[in-house]
Protein backbone atom coordinates (compact mmCIF):
# COMPACT_ATOMS: atom_id res chain seq x y z
CA UNK A 1 0.00 0.00 0.00
CA UNK A 2 1.53 3.25 -1.15
CA UNK A 3 1.10 5.98 1.35
CA UNK A 4 0.01 9.49 -0.55
CA UNK A 5 0.71 11.70 2.23
CA UNK A 6 3.11 14.08 1.31
CA UNK A 7 6.39 13.80 3.19
CA UNK A 8 7.75 16.60 4.87
CA UNK A 9 11.25 17.89 6.65
CA UNK A 10 13.56 15.24 7.52
CA UNK A 11 11.82 12.06 6.01
CA UNK A 12 11.76 13.78 2.60
CA UNK A 13 15.42 14.83 2.88
CA UNK A 14 16.23 11.34 3.72
CA UNK A 15 14.07 10.05 0.71
CA UNK A 16 16.36 12.31 -1.53
CA UNK A 17 19.32 10.95 -0.17
CA UNK A 18 18.29 7.33 -0.60
CA UNK A 19 17.73 8.45 -3.99
CA UNK A 20 21.05 10.17 -4.68
CA UNK A 21 22.86 7.24 -3.56
CA UNK A 22 21.12 4.85 -5.43
CA UNK A 23 21.79 6.94 -8.37
CA UNK A 24 25.76 7.15 -8.13
CA UNK A 25 25.99 3.22 -6.96
CA UNK A 26 24.93 2.68 -10.66
CA UNK A 27 28.25 3.58 -11.25
CA UNK A 28 29.83 1.95 -8.30
CA UNK A 29 33.15 1.74 -10.76
CA UNK A 30 33.39 5.23 -11.35
CA UNK A 31 32.27 6.26 -7.75
CA UNK A 32 35.14 3.83 -6.50
CA UNK A 33 37.68 5.37 -9.19
CA UNK A 34 36.90 8.99 -8.46
CA UNK A 35 36.78 8.42 -4.73
CA UNK A 36 39.97 7.07 -5.36
CA UNK A 37 41.31 9.77 -6.91
CA UNK A 38 40.13 11.88 -4.57
CA UNK A 39 41.70 10.13 -1.79
CA UNK A 40 45.06 10.22 -3.85
CA UNK A 41 45.55 13.99 -4.74
CA UNK A 42 44.58 14.72 -1.20
CA UNK A 43 47.00 12.04 -0.15
CA UNK A 44 49.72 13.18 -2.57
CA UNK A 45 49.44 16.90 -1.07
CA UNK A 46 50.17 15.30 2.43
CA UNK A 47 53.05 13.89 1.32
CA UNK A 48 54.77 16.59 0.12
CA UNK A 49 53.93 18.65 3.21
CA UNK A 50 55.81 15.62 4.72
CA UNK A 51 58.60 15.69 1.94
CA UNK A 52 59.15 19.72 3.15
CA UNK A 53 59.24 18.84 6.92
CA UNK A 54 61.50 16.01 6.04
CA UNK A 55 63.88 18.84 4.33
CA UNK A 56 63.41 21.71 6.52
CA UNK A 57 62.90 20.24 10.38
CA UNK A 58 60.06 22.25 11.72
CA UNK A 59 57.78 24.53 9.68
CA UNK A 60 58.53 27.76 12.41
CA UNK A 61 58.59 25.50 15.03
CA UNK A 62 55.47 22.93 13.95
CA UNK A 63 56.15 19.42 13.76
CA UNK A 64 54.79 16.93 10.88
CA UNK A 65 51.98 15.82 13.56
CA UNK A 66 51.02 19.10 15.21
CA UNK A 67 50.46 19.90 11.51
CA UNK A 68 48.58 17.04 10.82
CA UNK A 69 46.01 17.58 13.24
CA UNK A 70 45.37 20.88 11.56
CA UNK A 71 45.38 19.27 8.27
CA UNK A 72 43.24 16.34 9.07
CA UNK A 73 40.66 18.72 11.00
CA UNK A 74 39.68 20.94 8.54
CA UNK A 75 40.14 18.18 5.28
CA UNK A 76 37.02 16.50 7.35
CA UNK A 77 35.11 19.57 7.47
CA UNK A 78 35.41 21.19 4.51
CA UNK A 79 34.72 16.89 2.74
CA UNK A 80 31.52 16.84 4.74
CA UNK A 81 30.51 19.82 3.93
CA UNK A 82 31.67 19.54 0.06
CA UNK A 83 29.41 16.37 0.24
CA UNK A 84 26.58 17.89 1.68
CA UNK A 85 25.67 21.07 0.34
CA UNK A 86 26.65 20.05 -3.36
CA UNK A 87 23.03 20.75 -4.16
CA UNK A 88 24.01 24.45 -4.00
CA UNK A 89 26.99 23.61 -6.44
CA UNK A 90 25.28 22.97 -9.06
CA UNK A 91 22.14 25.56 -8.51
CA UNK A 92 23.85 28.49 -10.33
CA UNK A 93 23.83 26.36 -13.63
CA UNK A 94 19.82 25.27 -12.77
CA UNK A 95 19.23 29.22 -12.53
CA UNK A 96 21.09 29.71 -15.94
CA UNK A 97 19.07 27.16 -17.58
CA UNK A 98 15.50 28.48 -15.54
CA UNK A 99 15.28 24.55 -14.76
CA UNK A 100 15.02 26.68 -11.19
CA UNK A 101 11.40 27.50 -11.96
CA UNK A 102 10.16 23.39 -11.25
CA UNK A 103 12.06 23.64 -7.46
CA UNK A 104 9.83 26.83 -6.91
CA UNK A 105 6.30 25.06 -8.13
CA UNK A 106 6.98 22.16 -6.23
CA UNK A 107 4.84 22.72 -2.74
CA UNK A 108 8.02 21.94 -0.26
CA UNK A 109 10.89 24.38 1.27
CA UNK A 110 13.24 24.83 -1.64
CA UNK A 111 16.23 25.22 0.46
CA UNK A 112 15.28 21.32 1.49
CA UNK A 113 14.97 20.57 -2.09
CA UNK A 114 18.60 21.63 -3.10
CA UNK A 115 20.50 20.07 -0.18
CA UNK A 116 18.52 17.29 -1.08
CA UNK A 117 20.10 17.33 -4.59
CA UNK A 118 23.06 15.18 -3.87
CA UNK A 119 24.79 13.59 -1.11
CA UNK A 120 28.01 13.01 -3.06
CA UNK A 121 30.23 10.10 -2.14
CA UNK A 122 33.50 10.87 -3.99
CA UNK A 123 34.25 13.47 -1.31
CA UNK A 124 34.71 10.36 0.61
CA UNK A 125 38.00 10.13 -0.55
CA UNK A 126 39.00 13.22 0.98
CA UNK A 127 37.33 13.11 4.13
CA UNK A 128 38.73 9.41 4.72
CA UNK A 129 42.44 10.85 3.90
CA UNK A 130 41.95 13.77 6.77
CA UNK A 131 40.68 10.52 8.88
CA UNK A 132 43.52 8.69 8.33
CA UNK A 133 45.65 11.62 9.02
CA UNK A 134 44.43 12.89 11.72
CA UNK A 135 44.48 9.56 13.16
CA UNK A 136 48.20 9.06 12.75
CA UNK A 137 49.06 12.76 14.04
CA UNK A 138 47.10 12.01 17.58
CA UNK A 139 48.97 9.30 17.80
CA UNK A 140 52.11 10.43 17.03
CA UNK A 141 51.67 13.13 18.89
CA UNK A 142 50.43 10.78 22.20
CA UNK A 143 47.53 13.09 22.95
CA UNK A 144 46.26 12.66 25.81
CA UNK A 145 42.53 11.86 24.77
CA UNK A 146 40.32 13.35 27.46
CA UNK A 147 36.53 13.07 26.97
CA UNK A 148 36.80 16.76 26.29
CA UNK A 149 39.52 16.71 23.80
CA UNK A 150 37.37 14.08 21.66
CA UNK A 151 34.25 16.66 21.93
CA UNK A 152 36.14 19.62 20.84
CA UNK A 153 37.84 17.76 17.82
CA UNK A 154 34.31 16.91 17.51
CA UNK A 155 32.83 20.44 17.74
CA UNK A 156 35.93 21.75 15.53
CA UNK A 157 34.67 19.56 12.72
CA UNK A 158 31.21 20.79 13.29
CA UNK A 159 32.34 24.74 12.83
CA UNK A 160 34.07 23.91 10.14
CA UNK A 161 31.57 21.84 8.15
CA UNK A 162 29.29 24.98 8.89
CA UNK A 163 31.59 27.54 7.76
CA UNK A 164 32.74 26.13 4.13
CA UNK A 165 28.54 25.18 4.08
CA UNK A 166 27.74 28.33 4.67
CA UNK A 167 30.71 29.62 1.84
CA UNK A 168 28.95 26.93 -0.76
CA UNK A 169 25.60 28.53 0.36
CA UNK A 170 26.56 32.10 0.10
CA UNK A 171 27.84 31.33 -3.61
CA UNK A 172 25.31 29.82 -5.07
CA UNK A 173 23.13 32.90 -3.69
CA UNK A 174 24.66 35.04 -5.32
CA UNK A 175 24.02 33.58 -8.76
CA UNK A 176 20.64 34.92 -8.24
CA UNK A 177 21.95 37.92 -9.12
CA UNK A 178 24.73 37.51 -11.74
CA UNK A 179 23.17 33.97 -13.38
CA UNK A 180 26.54 32.54 -13.40
CA UNK A 181 29.14 30.93 -10.96
CA UNK A 182 30.76 33.33 -9.27
CA UNK A 183 34.27 30.83 -9.64
CA UNK A 184 36.23 33.32 -7.64
CA UNK A 185 34.60 32.39 -4.49
CA UNK A 186 36.51 29.65 -4.51
CA UNK A 187 39.42 31.28 -3.51
CA UNK A 188 37.73 31.24 -0.34
CA UNK A 189 36.50 28.27 -0.12
CA UNK A 190 39.67 25.64 -1.93
CA UNK A 191 41.34 28.63 -0.77
CA UNK A 192 40.39 28.73 2.53
CA UNK A 193 40.98 24.54 2.70
CA UNK A 194 44.17 24.67 1.26
CA UNK A 195 45.38 27.22 3.99
CA UNK A 196 44.33 25.79 7.08
CA UNK A 197 46.05 23.12 6.45
CA UNK A 198 49.11 24.93 8.39
CA UNK A 199 48.21 26.38 11.50
CA UNK A 200 47.36 29.71 10.62
CA UNK A 201 50.89 31.67 12.56
CA UNK A 202 52.87 31.17 9.40
CA UNK A 203 50.95 33.42 7.46
CA UNK A 204 51.98 37.27 7.05
CA UNK A 205 49.44 38.94 9.12
CA UNK A 206 47.17 41.04 6.83
CA UNK A 207 46.46 37.08 6.00
CA UNK A 208 45.43 36.48 9.24
CA UNK A 209 43.52 38.90 9.49
CA UNK A 210 41.80 38.08 6.81
CA UNK A 211 40.71 34.84 7.60
CA UNK A 212 40.06 35.75 10.95
CA UNK A 213 37.43 38.38 11.19
CA UNK A 214 36.16 38.22 7.52
CA UNK A 215 35.91 34.57 7.18
CA UNK A 216 36.23 33.35 10.62
CA UNK A 217 38.40 30.33 9.36
CA UNK A 218 40.74 30.52 11.98
CA UNK A 219 37.81 29.66 14.76
CA UNK A 220 36.97 26.67 13.28
CA UNK A 221 40.83 25.24 13.23
CA UNK A 222 43.70 27.50 14.08
CA UNK A 223 42.28 28.31 18.10
CA UNK A 224 40.69 24.77 18.82
CA UNK A 225 43.24 23.52 17.00
CA UNK A 226 45.75 24.89 19.76
CA UNK A 227 43.80 23.13 22.57
CA UNK A 228 43.75 20.43 20.63
CA UNK A 229 47.89 19.59 20.33
CA UNK A 230 47.60 21.30 23.27
CA UNK A 231 50.07 23.87 22.81
CA UNK A 232 51.02 26.82 25.30
CA UNK A 233 48.65 29.66 24.21
CA UNK A 234 47.95 32.93 25.88
CA UNK A 235 44.05 33.21 25.49
CA UNK A 236 42.18 31.06 27.85
CA UNK A 237 41.19 27.73 26.71
CA UNK A 238 37.49 28.17 27.14
CA UNK A 239 38.09 31.01 24.25
CA UNK A 240 39.57 28.59 21.93
CA UNK A 241 36.99 25.84 22.47
CA UNK A 242 34.04 28.26 22.15
CA UNK A 243 35.51 29.98 18.89
CA UNK A 244 34.09 27.27 16.39
CA UNK A 245 30.25 28.51 17.23
CA UNK A 246 31.84 31.27 14.37
CA UNK A 247 31.20 28.69 11.91
CA UNK A 248 27.60 28.16 12.43
CA UNK A 249 26.93 32.13 12.98
CA UNK A 250 28.57 32.24 9.45
CA UNK A 251 26.41 29.35 8.08
CA UNK A 252 23.15 31.22 9.68
CA UNK A 253 24.08 34.47 8.17
CA UNK A 254 24.22 32.71 4.61
CA UNK A 255 20.92 30.63 5.15
CA UNK A 256 20.05 34.64 5.90
CA UNK A 257 21.40 35.66 2.67
CA UNK A 258 20.01 32.97 0.80
CA UNK A 259 16.70 33.99 1.91
CA UNK A 260 16.71 37.66 1.30
CA UNK A 261 18.39 36.41 -3.05
CA UNK A 262 15.42 33.84 -3.31
CA UNK A 263 12.94 36.80 -2.65
CA UNK A 264 14.71 38.85 -5.69
CA UNK A 265 14.68 35.90 -8.11
CA UNK A 266 13.77 36.69 -11.46
CA UNK A 267 13.53 33.74 -13.81
CA UNK A 268 15.78 33.41 -17.08
CA UNK A 269 12.57 32.29 -18.90
CA UNK A 270 14.29 30.24 -21.03
CA UNK B 1 47.86 18.59 -43.28
CA UNK B 2 45.03 21.30 -43.99
CA UNK B 3 42.80 19.51 -42.11
CA UNK B 4 44.61 19.54 -38.93
CA UNK B 5 45.85 22.91 -39.33
CA UNK B 6 42.03 24.28 -39.69
CA UNK B 7 40.88 22.17 -36.87
CA UNK B 8 43.34 23.60 -34.67
CA UNK B 9 42.53 27.01 -35.59
CA UNK B 10 39.28 26.62 -35.19
CA UNK B 11 39.59 25.04 -32.05
CA UNK B 12 41.69 27.53 -30.87
CA UNK B 13 39.85 30.80 -31.42
CA UNK B 14 36.56 29.35 -29.72
CA UNK B 15 38.52 28.55 -26.43
CA UNK B 16 40.04 32.16 -26.67
CA UNK B 17 36.45 33.23 -26.18
CA UNK B 18 36.90 32.52 -22.78
CA UNK B 19 37.55 35.26 -21.28
CA UNK B 20 35.70 36.12 -18.27
CA UNK B 21 37.16 32.92 -16.61
CA UNK B 22 40.49 32.86 -17.57
CA UNK B 23 40.38 36.08 -15.41
CA UNK B 24 38.64 34.23 -12.43
CA UNK B 25 41.00 31.31 -13.25
CA UNK B 26 43.88 34.12 -13.22
CA UNK B 27 42.52 35.42 -9.81
CA UNK B 28 42.71 31.94 -8.15
CA UNK B 29 46.03 30.78 -9.16
CA UNK B 30 47.33 34.10 -7.92
CA UNK B 31 45.75 33.41 -4.36
CA UNK B 32 47.25 29.94 -4.44
CA UNK B 33 50.41 31.31 -5.60
CA UNK B 34 50.39 33.83 -2.35
CA UNK B 35 49.36 30.73 -0.03
CA UNK B 36 51.98 28.54 -1.21
CA UNK B 37 54.71 31.44 -1.31
CA UNK B 38 53.95 32.15 2.34
CA UNK B 39 54.13 28.66 3.26
CA UNK B 40 57.75 28.13 1.74
CA UNK B 41 58.74 31.22 3.08
CA UNK B 42 58.00 30.21 6.41
CA UNK B 43 59.91 26.58 5.34
CA UNK B 44 62.84 28.68 4.83
CA UNK B 45 63.12 30.44 8.03
CA UNK B 46 62.74 27.48 9.82
CA UNK B 47 66.10 25.78 8.74
CA UNK B 48 69.40 27.34 8.69
CA UNK B 49 71.01 24.37 6.31
CA UNK B 50 71.87 24.78 2.71
CA UNK B 51 68.50 23.42 -0.05
CA UNK B 52 69.06 22.68 -3.14
CA UNK B 53 67.39 25.88 -4.14
CA UNK B 54 67.56 29.18 -2.58
CA UNK B 55 64.38 30.74 -1.37
CA UNK B 56 63.97 33.02 -4.08
CA UNK B 57 64.33 30.34 -6.81
CA UNK B 58 61.75 28.35 -5.27
CA UNK B 59 59.25 31.42 -5.65
CA UNK B 60 59.83 32.14 -8.73
CA UNK B 61 59.16 28.36 -9.43
CA UNK B 62 56.12 28.71 -7.67
CA UNK B 63 54.72 31.38 -9.76
CA UNK B 64 55.97 29.86 -12.58
CA UNK B 65 54.04 26.82 -11.61
CA UNK B 66 50.86 29.08 -11.85
CA UNK B 67 50.70 30.62 -14.99
CA UNK B 68 51.35 27.59 -16.52
CA UNK B 69 49.21 25.15 -14.47
CA UNK B 70 46.58 24.65 -17.41
CA UNK B 71 49.83 22.46 -19.11
CA UNK B 72 49.94 19.88 -15.95
CA UNK B 73 46.65 19.80 -14.92
CA UNK B 74 44.09 20.02 -17.52
CA UNK B 75 42.53 16.91 -18.15
CA UNK B 76 40.61 15.73 -21.65
CA UNK B 77 37.91 18.28 -22.96
CA UNK B 78 34.92 17.60 -21.80
CA UNK B 79 33.26 17.66 -25.50
CA UNK B 80 36.16 15.23 -26.26
CA UNK B 81 34.76 13.00 -23.36
CA UNK B 82 31.44 13.22 -24.06
CA UNK B 83 31.96 12.27 -28.07
CA UNK B 84 32.84 9.17 -26.87
CA UNK B 85 30.81 8.19 -24.41
CA UNK B 86 27.66 9.35 -26.80
CA UNK B 87 29.24 7.68 -29.92
CA UNK B 88 29.24 10.78 -31.43
CA UNK B 89 33.14 10.03 -32.08
CA UNK B 90 31.88 7.72 -35.46
CA UNK B 91 31.12 11.12 -36.84
CA UNK B 92 34.84 11.45 -36.40
CA UNK B 93 35.75 8.04 -37.85
CA UNK B 94 33.73 8.80 -40.90
CA UNK B 95 36.13 11.91 -41.66
CA UNK B 96 39.08 11.18 -44.13
CA UNK B 97 41.56 12.34 -40.89
CA UNK B 98 43.51 10.04 -38.40
CA UNK B 99 41.38 10.27 -35.57
CA UNK B 100 44.69 9.95 -33.18
CA UNK B 101 46.28 13.27 -34.99
CA UNK B 102 42.55 15.06 -34.40
CA UNK B 103 42.78 14.52 -30.99
CA UNK B 104 46.01 15.15 -30.26
CA UNK B 105 44.99 18.26 -31.99
CA UNK B 106 42.19 19.38 -29.66
CA UNK B 107 44.36 18.43 -26.46
CA UNK B 108 46.95 20.17 -27.80
CA UNK B 109 44.49 23.35 -28.32
CA UNK B 110 42.43 23.23 -25.10
CA UNK B 111 46.30 23.62 -23.42
CA UNK B 112 47.96 26.10 -25.49
CA UNK B 113 44.47 28.00 -25.39
CA UNK B 114 43.90 28.12 -21.70
CA UNK B 115 47.72 28.61 -21.60
CA UNK B 116 47.81 31.45 -23.63
CA UNK B 117 44.78 33.55 -21.95
CA UNK B 118 46.19 32.61 -18.36
CA UNK B 119 50.06 32.70 -18.52
CA UNK B 120 50.40 36.37 -19.59
CA UNK B 121 48.61 38.34 -17.29
CA UNK B 122 50.09 36.17 -14.32
CA UNK B 123 53.79 36.43 -15.25
CA UNK B 124 53.79 40.12 -15.67
CA UNK B 125 51.63 40.37 -12.22
CA UNK B 126 53.87 38.10 -10.39
CA UNK B 127 57.08 39.56 -11.88
CA UNK B 128 56.25 43.23 -10.71
CA UNK B 129 54.72 42.30 -7.14
CA UNK B 130 54.71 39.23 -5.84
CA UNK B 131 58.67 38.20 -6.50
CA UNK B 132 58.85 35.96 -9.72
CA UNK B 133 62.45 36.75 -10.80
CA UNK B 134 63.26 36.89 -15.05
CA UNK B 135 65.16 34.27 -16.62
CA UNK B 136 69.54 35.55 -15.69
CA UNK B 137 70.29 35.52 -19.55
CA UNK B 138 67.96 35.62 -22.94
CA UNK B 139 69.98 32.13 -23.66
CA UNK B 140 67.81 31.12 -20.51
CA UNK B 141 64.62 32.95 -21.26
CA UNK B 142 65.37 30.79 -25.36
CA UNK B 143 65.74 27.22 -23.35
CA UNK B 144 62.69 27.61 -21.28
CA UNK B 145 60.85 28.28 -24.31
CA UNK B 146 61.78 25.63 -26.15
CA UNK B 147 61.24 23.26 -23.38
CA UNK B 148 57.65 24.77 -22.61
CA UNK B 149 56.54 23.93 -26.07
CA UNK B 150 57.66 20.49 -25.85
CA UNK B 151 56.05 20.30 -22.52
CA UNK B 152 52.81 21.30 -23.93
CA UNK B 153 53.21 18.49 -26.61
CA UNK B 154 53.98 15.71 -24.10
CA UNK B 155 50.82 16.95 -22.26
CA UNK B 156 48.61 16.53 -24.57
CA UNK B 157 50.34 12.89 -25.61
CA UNK B 158 49.42 12.04 -22.21
CA UNK B 159 45.98 13.53 -22.37
CA UNK B 160 45.36 11.56 -25.68
CA UNK B 161 46.56 8.25 -23.60
CA UNK B 162 43.70 9.29 -21.22
CA UNK B 163 41.23 9.53 -24.46
CA UNK B 164 42.38 6.15 -25.56
CA UNK B 165 41.46 4.67 -22.63
CA UNK B 166 37.88 6.20 -21.98
CA UNK B 167 37.22 3.53 -25.12
CA UNK B 168 37.19 0.85 -22.73
CA UNK B 169 34.99 2.00 -20.00
CA UNK B 170 32.10 4.34 -19.13
CA UNK B 171 33.19 4.88 -16.06
CA UNK B 172 35.63 7.98 -17.74
CA UNK B 173 35.68 10.55 -14.95
CA UNK B 174 37.14 8.47 -12.93
CA UNK B 175 40.04 7.53 -15.18
CA UNK B 176 40.76 11.08 -16.38
CA UNK B 177 40.99 11.99 -12.85
CA UNK B 178 43.01 9.45 -11.52
CA UNK B 179 45.24 10.80 -14.84
CA UNK B 180 45.41 14.29 -13.90
CA UNK B 181 46.61 13.35 -10.57
CA UNK B 182 50.21 11.80 -11.31
CA UNK B 183 51.45 14.60 -13.42
CA UNK B 184 49.98 17.17 -10.51
CA UNK B 185 52.03 15.20 -8.10
CA UNK B 186 55.02 14.51 -9.63
CA UNK B 187 55.60 17.88 -12.04
CA UNK B 188 57.00 19.89 -9.97
CA UNK B 189 53.84 21.56 -9.10
CA UNK B 190 53.26 20.38 -5.76
CA UNK B 191 56.71 20.24 -4.63
CA UNK B 192 59.53 21.78 -6.14
CA UNK B 193 61.25 18.54 -7.69
CA UNK B 194 64.36 19.61 -6.71
CA UNK B 195 63.10 20.06 -2.66
CA UNK B 196 61.93 16.34 -2.49
CA UNK B 197 64.26 14.00 -0.26
CA UNK B 198 67.46 13.02 -1.71
CA UNK B 199 67.00 9.35 -2.05
CA UNK B 200 63.85 10.47 -4.32
CA UNK B 201 65.72 12.43 -6.37
CA UNK B 202 66.82 9.24 -8.51
CA UNK B 203 63.46 8.40 -9.67
CA UNK B 204 62.02 12.07 -9.45
CA UNK B 205 64.03 12.99 -12.70
CA UNK B 206 63.36 10.09 -14.64
CA UNK B 207 59.56 9.73 -14.10
CA UNK B 208 58.02 11.55 -17.64
CA UNK B 209 55.86 14.15 -16.00
CA UNK B 210 59.46 15.87 -14.73
CA UNK B 211 59.32 17.17 -18.58
CA UNK B 212 56.00 18.77 -18.02
CA UNK B 213 57.06 21.63 -15.70
CA UNK B 214 59.99 21.10 -13.56
CA UNK B 215 62.41 21.21 -16.07
CA UNK B 216 61.42 24.05 -18.03
CA UNK B 217 61.34 25.87 -14.78
CA UNK B 218 64.46 25.12 -13.58
CA UNK B 219 66.10 26.35 -17.22
CA UNK B 220 64.27 29.80 -16.43
CA UNK B 221 65.54 29.95 -12.95
CA UNK B 222 69.02 29.11 -14.05
CA UNK B 223 68.97 25.81 -11.96
CA UNK B 224 69.94 24.07 -15.16
CA UNK B 225 72.36 26.31 -17.47
CA UNK B 226 71.47 27.36 -21.13
CA UNK B 227 73.39 24.30 -22.66
CA UNK B 228 71.47 22.16 -20.75
CA UNK B 229 68.18 22.23 -22.45
CA UNK B 230 69.52 19.86 -25.91
CA UNK B 231 69.24 17.20 -22.93
CA UNK B 232 65.95 18.37 -21.69
CA UNK B 233 64.39 18.33 -25.27
CA UNK B 234 65.64 15.06 -25.78
CA UNK B 235 64.38 13.60 -22.61
CA UNK B 236 60.89 15.05 -23.40
CA UNK B 237 61.28 13.84 -26.80
CA UNK B 238 61.76 10.20 -25.61
CA UNK B 239 58.72 10.27 -23.53
CA UNK B 240 56.61 12.06 -26.07
CA UNK B 241 57.63 9.12 -28.02
CA UNK B 242 56.60 6.49 -25.77
CA UNK B 243 52.77 8.19 -24.99
CA UNK B 244 52.58 8.60 -28.73
CA UNK B 245 53.33 4.95 -29.71
CA UNK B 246 51.41 3.88 -26.38
CA UNK B 247 48.47 6.03 -27.38
CA UNK B 248 48.11 4.98 -30.62
CA UNK B 249 48.28 1.43 -29.40
CA UNK B 250 45.68 1.81 -27.23
CA UNK B 251 43.44 3.60 -29.78
CA UNK B 252 43.41 1.12 -31.95
CA UNK B 253 42.42 -1.96 -29.95
CA UNK B 254 40.21 0.31 -28.80
CA UNK B 255 38.52 1.10 -31.92
CA UNK B 256 38.81 -2.91 -33.02
CA UNK B 257 36.21 -3.04 -30.02
CA UNK B 258 33.92 -0.40 -30.17
CA UNK B 259 30.22 -0.40 -31.14
CA UNK B 260 28.41 2.55 -31.91
CA UNK B 261 24.49 1.90 -32.02
CA UNK B 262 22.53 3.78 -34.21
CA UNK B 263 19.73 5.97 -33.85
Amino acid sequence: MADWRPLSGWRLYWRYVGQSLRAQLQYRGSVVLLAVGHFLITGGEFLAVWALLDRFGSLRGWSLAEVGVFYGLVSIAFATAEAVVRGFDVLPGLVKSGSFDRLLLRPRSVTLQVIGHELQLLRLGRWSQGVVVLAWSVAALQVDWTVGRVLLALWTVIGGACLFSGLFIAQAALSFWTTETLELINILTYGGVETAQFPLSVYRPWFRAFFTFVVPLACVSYFPGLAIVGRPHDAPTALLATAPAAGLLFLGASLLFWRHGLRHYTSTGS
Amino acid sequence: MRPYRAIASARFRLLLQYRAAAWAGIATQLFWGLIRTMVFEAFYRSSRAPQPMSLSETITYIWLGQALLAIVMLGVESEVRDTVRSGAVAYDLCRPVDLYSVLLIRNLAYRGATTALRAGPQLVLAACFLGLRLPPSPAALLAFGLATVMALLLASAWANLLTALLFFTVAGDGVVRLGTVLPWLLSGIVIPLPLLPDWWQAVAGWQPFAGLADLPFRLWIGHLPPAAVGQVLVFQAAWLLGFVLLGRLLLARGLRRLVVLGG
